[in-house]
């Protein structure tokens, strides 16, 4: 390497100060500040993914901490026998399933004979270790299968939230100190029988396919029906966003004439995608059920909400990849002869397609995930408590959403509710990560770079 | 055009599903978050023991449940509305306007209201009168109305714990607001003499009592517009703080929360149901009898509702937290009979 500094002309002007040999070799000042604040904007970067991630991996943690459990439920398991005249009686009452408790008394204080654990507690204060479900469960078992009344059958029952509770250990016996639903003697039962293997902790499948439960019985509550309203929600945003975005995209970037009206309607859009959700609620409330007259508390009503929420986001991702595809290739489209309709369609269209899916999907995704709208149009609070019979029903029926769910769960009295508030936050996360990967690996196979 | 075409075609399928949606075969219900919890598990038992599908239960408060239960007659409206307090005069008058009439009132039971504080903290005895001095925004000091100055309870009632004066009670959109006022407040006010002082002092009647129902606002008192989870929320970040909560909610969370005494009654369903506890409110549903028979069900879920097995002493409401109407014979013959609100 050659030195430049020492190739200054020599001795040009005597009287001249020689100036000063600088070496590239030579880390000067000046370059010295210039690497170090190089250098420090690297650490600032550093330290901004690290913030970021910490707060990912605190939120991951928290969510997990907290809502793994939800999938786990504690049952007991005891034979109950149907006996035909005590399964008249119930029959033949208003409140058919508290007849059924009879039934399960007796067969827990027999269970508890055979397993050899002794108690001086009465049966009906015995039954507070069951879920105030077991009498529905037992009996809707007896619905379905008629022919098997007068036989013994062991059935799985839902032990009590606190139960279940105290085995995930949430509850103390501390806690139970001013507690009316259960004692501390119930939880030395319950220690007893999960040693003989009456109580066993497993998982629970009927909290990712069950119904909503009210709020005496947490343990029964399943996010199933609510994520059949969210998947009848996402049905309508699909076929109604896709198309009219797509449309509208294509018109405004191929078709429209540039001019006042057209930037008007493209500031609108823009303007659109920032809206607050809550707003499109109440727009959804005046216009689709107190104007239309749709059904209250009905997907159908929700998607169409939604669909006004995610068509800006939709027309404008479209609009971004309906530009990314050059020029050259319409023109030559053009060139040989093709109408302007054929260039848009035969090429520009499949061209624009990965990243309009990606935009789409993205849409669904931030759709999915939204509550707000749904609070003024009747879909919080009891709702999913049917599975929809048909699918006009589907869409017609009141239900609720996933995150809806989440929403009502967290402001539930029984802290049991919260944790399955947690449980509902992580089938949530799994439906968005499965959607935004889905949009990853179509961008990444299909897109197409020039 | 193409978006004008798509237009017609979501407006057509709009006519087409409202078409569809005129056979609503349940029952739904909205109002308040106090009796959300009761119609949840009165229309789950319903769901359970009928052959009628479980009727839907929105929360939302009692005011705007009785708004949406005043839009009108039909299907796309809804059947019952939940209240923590009774129906107002105006409502009945915006329901009338709509063409809502005839409308039934059911009171299910009791429900009272209790003042709790982090289980590690200290132990309150309350009474209206220090709840009055510690929370009023103007009491009265020499016979005339000075800001509200006090910052501990010890200020407020010797007997009470030297604690910094921190409040969380219900916003104004919660029906246990306007009993809070009435029966804590105005109590409060009425029994330390200050209502007395403020009449005699000429002021108006009404007046002075909107003068003893109105909160500081410097921050000793925090209104709470969301759900009793915030409230708890709320204790748990500041534990010198006293919360107000229903009864069902505090006694789903004892391990939490430490219950004060007032008026040295500790609040139960049987010191509520003998009249000893003092804050205490009915709770309500409304139906709407033009509903009763095109509803499939409506008629017998009010009463199954109000029945001996789901709201007497006994039944399951009961043991979450509702304390059993006394006359309950007389509500279910009321409901029998489609009794409907005479004005």
């Amino acid at each position: 390497m050659t030195d430049t500094a020492m190739s200054y002309p020599a001795g040009k002007e005597a009287g001249q100060a020689v100036r000063k040999k600088t070496s590239l070799l030579e880390v000067d000042a000046l370059t010295r500040r210039r690497n170090a604040a190089e250098s420090r904007f690297k650490i600032y970067g550093i330290v901004a993914i690290l913030i970021g991630l910490f707060f990912l991996v605190a939120l991951l943690y928290a969510i997990f901490s907290n809502g793994l459990t939800a999938f786990n439920q504690t049952f007991v398991s005891v034979p109950v026998t149907l006996e035909k005249s005590a399964v008249e009686q119930a029959e033949a009452s208003i409140v058919k399933t508290s007849r059924y408790n009879a039934m399960i008394d007796q067969a827990l204080v027999a269970e508890l004979g055979r397993a050899g654990i002794s108690t001086d507690m009465k049966p009906a204060d015995l039954r507070k270790i069951l879920s105030s479900g077991a009498a529905a469960q037992v009996r809707s078992f007896v619905l379905a299968n008629p022919g098997r009344i007068g036989e013994t059958v062991t059935f799985e029952l839902l032990a009590s939230s606190r139960v279940d509770g105290y085995l995930k250990g949430r509850v103390t016996r501390e806690a139970l100190v001013n507690d009316k639903n259960l004692d501390a003697a119930h939880l030395d039962l319950v220690d007893q029988m999960a040693d003989k293997g009456v109580v066993e902790k497993r998982f629970n499948m009927d909290f990712i396919t069950g119904s909503d439960a009210s709020d005496s019985r947490p343990e029964q509550a399943g996010i199933g029906v609510s994520m059949i309203g969210s998947l009848y929600m996402m049905l309508v945003v699909l076929f109604l966003s896709l198309p009219i975005g797509v449309a509208a995209s294509i018109y405004l970037e191929e078709f429209a004439p540039k001019n006042r009206f057209t930037d008007l309607i493209e500031v609108n859009i823009s303007n659109l995608a920032a809206v607050p959700s809550i707003v499109f609620g109440i727009l959804g409330l005046a216009a689709f059920i107190q104007f239309a007259h749709l059904p209250q508390s009905a997907p159908i009503v929700g998607g169409l909400v939604l669909t006004l929420m995610t068509l800006p986001t939709i027309i404008i991702s479209t609009r971004a990849s309906l530009k990314a595809v050059p020029p050259s290739i319409r023109d030559a489209a053009l060139g040989v002869g093709a109408s302007k309709m054929q260039s848009v369609f035969h090429h520009v269209l499949p061209l624009a397609a990965p990243g309009i899916l990606t935009g789409t999907i993205i849409g669904l995704a931030q759709a999915l995930g939204e509550t707000a709208p749904l609070l003024l149009i009747g879909m919080v609070g009891f709702i999913a408590s049917n599975y929809p019979g048909s699918l006009a029903s589907g869409f017609l029926d009141p239900n609720s959403a996933m995150p809806a769910q989440i929403y009502e769960w967290a402001k539930r009295a029984d802290p049991a509710f919260y944790e399955r508030a947690w449980g509902g936050i992580i089938v949530l996360l799994l439906f968005l990560m499965t959607m935004n990967i889905v949009a990853i690996i179509l961008r990444r196979r299909f897109e197409r770079r020039w | 055009m193409n978006i004008k075409a798509l237009l017609s075609a979501t407006a057509v399928a709009s006519v087409a599903f409202a078409g569809a949606a005129i056979a609503r075969d349940q029952i739904q219900i909205a109002g308040s978050s106090t009796v959300l919890p009761y119609a949840s598990i009165v229309a789950e038992a319903f769901g359970e023991n009928t052959d009628f599908p479980t009727p839907v239960v929105e929360s939302g408060g009692s005011s705007a449940g009785l708004k949406k239960f005043c839009t009108g007659v039909g299907e796309n409206t809804i059947d019952i509305a939940n209240a923590s307090r009774p129906i107002r005069e105006s409502e009945i008058k915006a329901c009338a306007e709509a063409g809502v009439t005839d409308i039934m009132e059911v009171r299910i039971g009791y429900d009272g209201i209790v003042f709790a504080s982090d289980i590690n903290g200290a132990d309150f005895a309350f009474t209206p009168t220090d709840w009055y001095k510690a929370l009023a925004a103007e009491v009265v000091v020499d016979g005339k109305l000075a800001a509200n100055s006090a910052t501990t309870w010890k200020q407020v009632n010797d007997a009470l714990p030297e604690q910094e004066i921190q409040a969380f009670v219900p916003g104004t959109k919660h029906g246990t607001r306007e009993v809070f006022e009435e029966k804590v407040m105005m109590q409060g006010c009425e029994d330390s003499g200050a209502l007395k002082a403020l009449v005699d002092g000429g002021m108006d009647k009404k007046e002075a009592a909107k003068k003893c129902i109105t909160l500081r606002t410097d921050g000793r008192s925090v209104d709470i517009d969301g759900d009793y989870t915030e409230t708890l929320a709320r204790l748990d970040a500041n534990k010198a703080g006293i919360g107000v909560f229903g009864l069902a909610f505090y006694e789903n969370n004892t391990d939490k929360l430490k219950v004060a005494t007032m008026s040295d009654v500790v609040p139960s369903t049987q010191s509520i149901a003998s009249g000893e506890y003092p804050v205490s409110r009915p709770l309500f549903f409304y139906v709407k009898k033009a509903h009763i028979g095109v509803i499939p069900g409506l008629k017998e879920f009010a009463q199954f509702f109000v029945s001996d097995e789901l709201a007497g002493p006994d039944g399951p409401l009961a043991q979450y937290g509702l304390v059993s109407d006394p006359e309950l014979a007389k509500v279910q013959e009321a409901v029998a009979s489609e009794t409907t609100l005479t004005h």
